[in-house]
């Protein structure tokens, strides 16, 4: 049996960091650098679908300038809502404005090993063990491919990563890792085979790409062009931002948003220039650099206040919203990866950004972590209970209790307390221990989220996928090998 | 005003120049100086590189941030290249504490991170030949044959594209430059780990380091101008 999604639903909590006013002004000077300063778009069929819309295109420099009527236009084609579909239709996401579901970062190149502890190397088994842990979390709504599969060839590594997700897990696969023309089309056709066909991939795609952008103002070729297979083939696809204030950003947040913006918008104007009404998301994940290295921090207030202002630009725009949440900057689970990873969520929730990135990621989506992973699910359900807000109807005001108890008694063995205490937030990872047993033991969160993630992979089962279909995705790959001239490798358990 | 003081104002101009980060007043001044006749390479140590010793030392106070640094190191450049030509004529060579080639590998077109240290070791005295992106293994080789580099410095900013760090070490090797050429790599999913792996000389997790890494492998631990 599928394991249930538990997402966060209607948040009762409002918080607006930017007003009606200066959402449109921002989009203003958006399409004044979209027309003026120009995107850099490096793909010939790009370019090619560009000029014939009109916009003026370089092809010395490779930079579009496009009319913001354009854009605009374009951008009306794309759907307010859709739903991310999964392997097991019960775990169908609707991305409409009313959930916010939280999944895994990518992409990251070393793991804390879940047995020795030590840091060491990404490789496939990751990929397949960590799909396994989050398929049983019920925090967890879909998966991204958290780390990078290292010992697959490069030319495939893409395709091996979403089969380890697939054999592992029944939820939505989204990936940043299919940048190429020729792996996009393998991605496709093996979401087609995990679908049941073409037809009903488009109809319920249990896959989607993420593309980055390359702050300032510029895209990446490859990108685009998997990009435009994805959305022939109706796989939502969405484009990253990642401009970071003071270096591939204007150091005002206002003016990053702007070019952030820039890069998004033109991207996703282009999908429904070629594709109209094509499945489009928003993805962001700005933040402010460290002014004395230059290096990205992936935390900070910063990065919390982008996490809520980029939800107005996709609302504004309509379209649905990956927002990089989680993802600490911290080098392990302590008191920063809590508070980054605690407001960030909180921020970019209770706007209600449809998706959230970043579970289970440390160092600026560098380092995977179980332990992480399994605090960062408990952030994700303190901030979902906080979202769900105050009942207040008469069960919920609870008169008649009162009067039962009235002055001076107690509430611990009132039937309404039996009735109603569960809806209270029960802590897994917070120390709520006497002292005495603290200091007995001095054991603590990272200790029991690391000791539950060995129990969830050592019995979890995930639904298996049917051996055809696994056979289907490995051809898949293998032909992708065959062409690309390299050595196939070895299936993960 | 005697022609002592005067220089010593230029000097002093010069400093300013660079610490204020102003690229159009540094070039302005290394004009002058050569106009009236003031030694171009003392024009260089007593003047340019004392600014830009005195932002290095701000900085690691953390008194200056990078945009501070990159607009001295920017300022210093602009002002060498005009004292260059002159420099040149006297057959006059600034010393440099060594030539590096740098590039971003084959496959990748990420220039950010790589052009950052570019700038922070030609600030800190190094020769900088900068391969731009998407740098073929042999261009590295080419280059570093045809410049005599002491460095070859190798970004990669995605794990499909890290692998070629390793290539271009092994075309080095093939091209009998190592281990005279010292590789250091640089990037986003570079470890020490990794570095060590492909046995490269030095790994810099971002630019400050990989000055530090650069001058460590020339003998210049020390010697260094910011």
């Amino acid at each position: 049996m599928a394991r249930t999604i538990d997402p966060i639903v209607d948040p009762r909590i409002e918080v607006r960091v930017l007003s009606d006013d200066e959402v449109q002004r921002i989009h203003a000077a958006t399409l004044e650098v979209i027309e003026s300063v120009g995107v850099r778009f490096p793909s010939p069929r790009a370019l090619e679908i560009w000029q014939a819309h009109g916009a003026t295109v370089d092809r010395e420099t490779l930079v579009v300038r496009a009319p913001g009527a354009l854009v605009e236009e374009a951008l009306a084609r794309a759907p307010h809502e859709y739903a991310l579909a999964a392997r097991d239709p019960s775990q169908d996401l609707p991305l409409d404005g009313r959930h916010v579901y939280a999944a895994t970062d990518g992409c990251g190149v070393e793991v804390l090993d879940l047995v020795t502890g030590e840091r060491r190397r990404s490789r496939l088994q990751d990929v397949a063990e960590i799909a396994r842990v989050g398929d049983y979390l019920d925090e967890i709504a879909f998966h991204w491919v958290a780390v990078s599969a290292q010992d697959t060839p490069a030319e495939s590594r893409g395709l091996h990563e979403l089969a380890a997700i697939w054999a592992n897990s029944t939820k939505h696969a989204q990936t940043e890792s299919i940048v190429t023309e020729r792996e996009a089309r393998a991605a496709v056709e093996m979401a087609a085979a995990i679908a049941g066909g073409r037809e009903a991939l488009r109809r319920r795609p249990v896959l989607s790409l993420m593309e980055c952008t390359i702050s300032p103002l510029a895209q990446e070729g490859g990108a685009l062009d998997a990009a435009l297979v994805a959305a022939e083939a109706g796989v939502p696809v969405g484009f990253m931002t990642m401009a970071s204030a003071a270096f591939t950003g204007p150091a005002t947040p206002a003016g990053t948003l702007v070019v952030g913006n820039a890069e998004v918008i033109s991207a996703l104007a282009l999908v429904e220039l070629a594709q109209p009404g094509a499945p489009v998301y928003y993805a962001a994940a700005q933040t402010a650099i460290d002014l004395r290295s230059g290096a990205y921090t992936g935390g900070g207030p910063e990065d919390f206040l982008f996490g809520a202002a980029t939800n107005a630009l996709a609302d504004f725009y309509g379209v649905p919203l990956s927002m990089g949440s989680f993802a600490t900057g911290a080098k392990e689970p302590d008191w920063q990866a809590g508070i980054e990873n605690g407001l960030s969520t909180f921020m970019a929730a209770a706007v209600r950004s449809d998706m959230l990135l970043g579970v289970g990621l440390l160092h600026g989506s560098r380092i995977w972590s179980y332990e992480q992973m399994l605090l960062d699910c408990e952030i994700y359900g303190i901030v979902r209970a906080m979202l769900r807000g105050i009942a207040v109807d008469d069960e919920a005001l609870a008169l008649e209790a009162i009067r039962r108890v009235g002055p001076g008694g107690e509430y611990l063995t009132d039937p309404h307390t039996v009735r109603h205490m569960r809806e209270l937030w029960q802590s897994r990872f917070f120390d709520r221990r006497p002292y005495g047993a603290w200091e007995e033991k001095r054991d603590r969160a990272r200790d029991w989220a690391r000791a539950r993630a060995r129990e969830i992979l050592a019995t979890h089962e995930p639904d298996p996928l049917d051996p055809v279909v696994a056979a289907e995705l490995a051809a898949i790959i293998a032909a992708v090998e065959r062409e690309a001239g390299v050595a196939g490798a070895a299936a993960p358990t | 005003m005697t022609t002592e003081m005067t220089s010593e104002a230029l000097f002093e101009a010069m400093r300013r120049s660079i610490i204020d980060g102003d690229d159009e007043r540094a070039a302005e001044l290394a004009g002058e100086a050569l106009r009236a006749g003031v030694d171009p390479l003392r024009a260089i140590d007593d003047g340019f590189v004392i600014g830009l010793r005195e932002v290095g030392d701000r900085f690691s106070r953390g008194d200056m941030f990078l945009p501070e640094m990159m607009l001295a190191a920017k300022a210093m450049k602009r002002a060498v290249a005009v004292l260059e030509p002159e420099l040149d004529r006297r057959a006059m060579k600034r010393q440099v504490l060594g030539r590096v080639v740098i590039g971003s590998v084959k496959g990748d077109i990420h220039e950010i991170g790589k052009n950052l240290v570019a700038t922070m070791l030609a600030a800190a005295g190094f020769e900088v030949h900068d391969l731009g992106v998407d740098v073929p293994f042999d261009r590295f080789v080419e280059k570093a044959r045809e410049v005599d580099a002491d460095i070859v410095g190798v970004s990669a900013l995605l794990t499909t594209t890290m692998t070629g760090q390793r290539t271009v070490i092994e075309t080095l090797a093939a091209g009998g430059l190592r281990p005279r050429v010292k590789v250091i790599v640089g990037g986003a999913p570079v470890t020490r780990e990794w570095a060590e792996e492909i046995g490269a000389d030095g790994y810099g997790e971002d630019a400050a380091q990989a000055v530090t890494v650069a001058r460590r492998l020339v003998g210049a631990a020390d010697a260094a101008v910011v």
